[in-house]
């Protein structure tokens, strides 16, 4: 059965992908807000530094955060000066290099539903002397809405499913750094294959559950006709 | 009386809009034209919906745009209601909150007693608790309308409401529309390019090609005018606005009066002093020197001939204008230099045209042999 380091590493990988889910919605949301509606040139810049982490090695992201929030990177001369010290192999930058990782699968998906839900809604909503703000909470959010969950569940599970990226900058520090993946890592190590079973049984059952939920439940949703 | 004055230049490279209108502020305005003639480009930049770079536009003594004043009120402060072709309702609120969106949002609020006129006169008030994916098109649009004018806008604007829906939808609606022509005391905006919605619809009109304006004044003015395609039509028509003045029971026809004189129609079913706007196609006019002895067409009027230009096919359009005074009438083939107010169409032959020897200022008859009451 789950040691108490599993239920550990457990708890905290749930606390890391919940919290880098709402700090992704967040930043996510007017980002990909922004790549939806723009026609700067930036726009494909912006959009291929966003979907960089789905194809870079997690060690490459996890290096170059290394060396910037290390006390000579510029990140880290931030946090020193601010009296925060150094990210690297605490929480904060577990959950900073988090955010990072698992960005393209919140921003895709909301800007798709962005793009999917147009001008039209939004000028409908101007004529009915909606202000663009007051247009984006009551037309754009509700339209986006499964836009929004499939953000919300793929940036949480991506999260739960990093790896590479946690070993280089959060190390294997239990109770601060060590989640899931890399406590099934020890195991493996160590030869214990049953606790290994448990774990890892656990994060597949997670997965698919997940994504089964995406592929059945939210495909039926009307995102692609949002205007009839 | 002209509460609209708009003012407009955009260039897009490929496609140029450079119009200066003044637009009366009662009845509809109908902005017709081909597909890329603008009218919708200059209906957005009115609701404020596209920005053109140079532009003034006053509405009611309320300045919307003035470009050289750096001024550009955003849509959403417009007290504008705008239609769009497709109904473009929110696709998460029922109908009833579709109603209430814009009216939740307003500081001078109307009230609801407006909302539930505007409700009744389009009849959606059984659907108010659906979806609008339940809705056919024509309710949706109706539902469009209501949303739209349920605000007590200032001005209503109407992209081609009716150019998605199809035959039978458009005749559930046009009846509508034509109501709300009667009871609405805004001025109308309305885009279309269907010669029939000109027809019913239109008190102004406004003819746009190439981002420009072809023609634009009281419709059968500007629908009467040589100088526009529209007169070479085969569908070429000329609608009057006219009264019932008397029903004539015994030979099942119904007299109106005009600004030119009267006319027999058909027996209509509407009390005496209900106005009707009467379309007569211009196929349907002929035209005749002397009275005719002898003839079963009805509608033998007095008129001056006003314009004459070379039609297709061998066509010519006349252009006549009524009523001509009594005293000129004793001299029909002559020239007289009085002509009345009431412009209406006539193609004829060319030949024919050659062999009455028709001049301008002309004095003539012209036998109307058929005419269709639009509402």
């Amino acid at each position: 059965m789950l040691t108490p380091a599993d239920l550990g590493a457990l708890f905290l990988t749930f606390k890391v992908a919940s919290i880098a889910t709402l700090l992704m919605l967040l930043f996510g949301t007017p980002l990909a807000w922004w790549l939806a509606r723009t026609r700067s040139a930036w726009k494909g810049v912006i959009n291929a530094v966003v979907a960089l982490p789905l194809v870079l090695p997690p060690t490459v992201l996890g290096f170059y955060l290394l060396v910037l929030m290390g006390p000579a990177g510029a990140i880290g001369k931030v946090t020193t000066w601010l009296g925060l010290g150094t990210l690297p192999f605490t929480f904060p930058g577990l959950v900073v290099a988090s955010v990072l990782y698992s960005m393209p699968f919140v921003v895709q998906p909301l800007q798709a539903a962005f793009t999917t839900i147009g001008e039209q809604p939004l000028e409908a909503a101007a004529t009915l002397r909606a202000s663009p703000l007051d247009s984006f909470f009551s037309v754009v959010v509700p339209l986006a809405k499964p836009g929004f969950l499939t953000a919300s569940i793929l940036g949480f599970a991506h999260t739960v499913g990093e790896f590479g990226v946690v070993l280089m900058v959060g190390g294997n520090i239990p109770d601060k750094t060590r989640v899931v993946s890399v406590q099934i890592y020890n195991h493996v190590e160590a030869l214990e294959y049953s606790e290994a079973h448990w774990l890892a049984g656990g994060l597949l059952l997670f997965s698919f559950s997940v994504l089964l939920v995406l592929y059945t439940a939210l495909k039926t949703h009307p995102v692609a006709h949002p205007l009839k | 009386m002209t509460t609209i004055q708009a003012r407009f230049q955009l260039d897009y490279g490929d496609f140029k809009l450079d119009v200066d209108l003044k637009l009366p502020g009662t009845g509809i305005t109908v902005l017709f034209g081909h597909s890329g003639s603008g009218k919708t480009t200059l209906l957005r930049c009115i609701a404020g919906l596209q920005h053109a770079p140079q532009g003034k536009l006053e509405i009611n003594g309320s300045i919307w745009q003035d470009s050289e004043r750096g001024l550009f009120l955003p849509t959403h402060k417009r007290p504008l209601g705008y239609v769009f072709q497709e109904a473009n309702l929110f696709p998460h609120l029922t109908v009833r909150d579709n109603l209430h969106y814009g009216l939740k949002r307003i500081k001078q609020n109307p009230g609801t007693v407006k909302l539930e006129q505007t409700v009744e006169l389009l009849g959606i008030g059984h659907l108010m608790e659906r979806m609008p994916e339940r809705l056919s098109g024509g309710e949706r649009q109706r539902v469009a309308i209501a949303r739209a004018l349920a605000l007590n806008p200032e001005v209503l604007l109407m992209d081609e409401p009716l150019a998605s829906l199809d035959f039978k939808r458009k005749q559930e609606i046009l009846p509508f529309l034509s109501r709300l022509h009667q009871q609405l005391d805004i001025p109308v905006l309305y885009v279309t390019h269907s010669q029939q919605e000109v027809a019913q619809l239109a008190d102004t009109l406004v003819i746009l090609e190439n981002g420009q304006v072809l023609a634009s004044g009281p419709l059968p003015e500007t629908q009467s005018r040589l100088d526009v395609p529209l007169a070479q039509d085969r569908e070429a028509a000329t609608v009057w606005q006219a009264t019932v003045a008397e029903h004539e029971t015994d030979y099942h026809l119904t007299r109106v009066d005009f600004a030119g004189g009267s006319l027999s129609l058909p027996a209509v079913d509407a009390g005496i002093g209900t106005p009707l706007r009467v379309q007569i196609y211009a196929r349907d006019v002929s035209i005749a020197l002397a009275v005719p002895a002898a003839t079963s067409i009805l509608n033998v009027l007095p008129a001056t001939v006003t314009g004459i230009i070379d039609g297709r096919d061998g066509q010519t359009v006349v252009q006549v204008r009524l009523p001509r005074m009594a005293e000129v009438s004793q001299s029909a083939g002559n020239l007289c230099d009085q002509a009345g107010n009431q412009a209406l169409l006539a193609h004829i032959t060319r030949k024919s045209a050659l062999m009455l020897g028709l001049q301008i200022g002309m004095a003539v008859y012209v036998q109307i042999k058929g005419t269709s009451i639009l509402n």
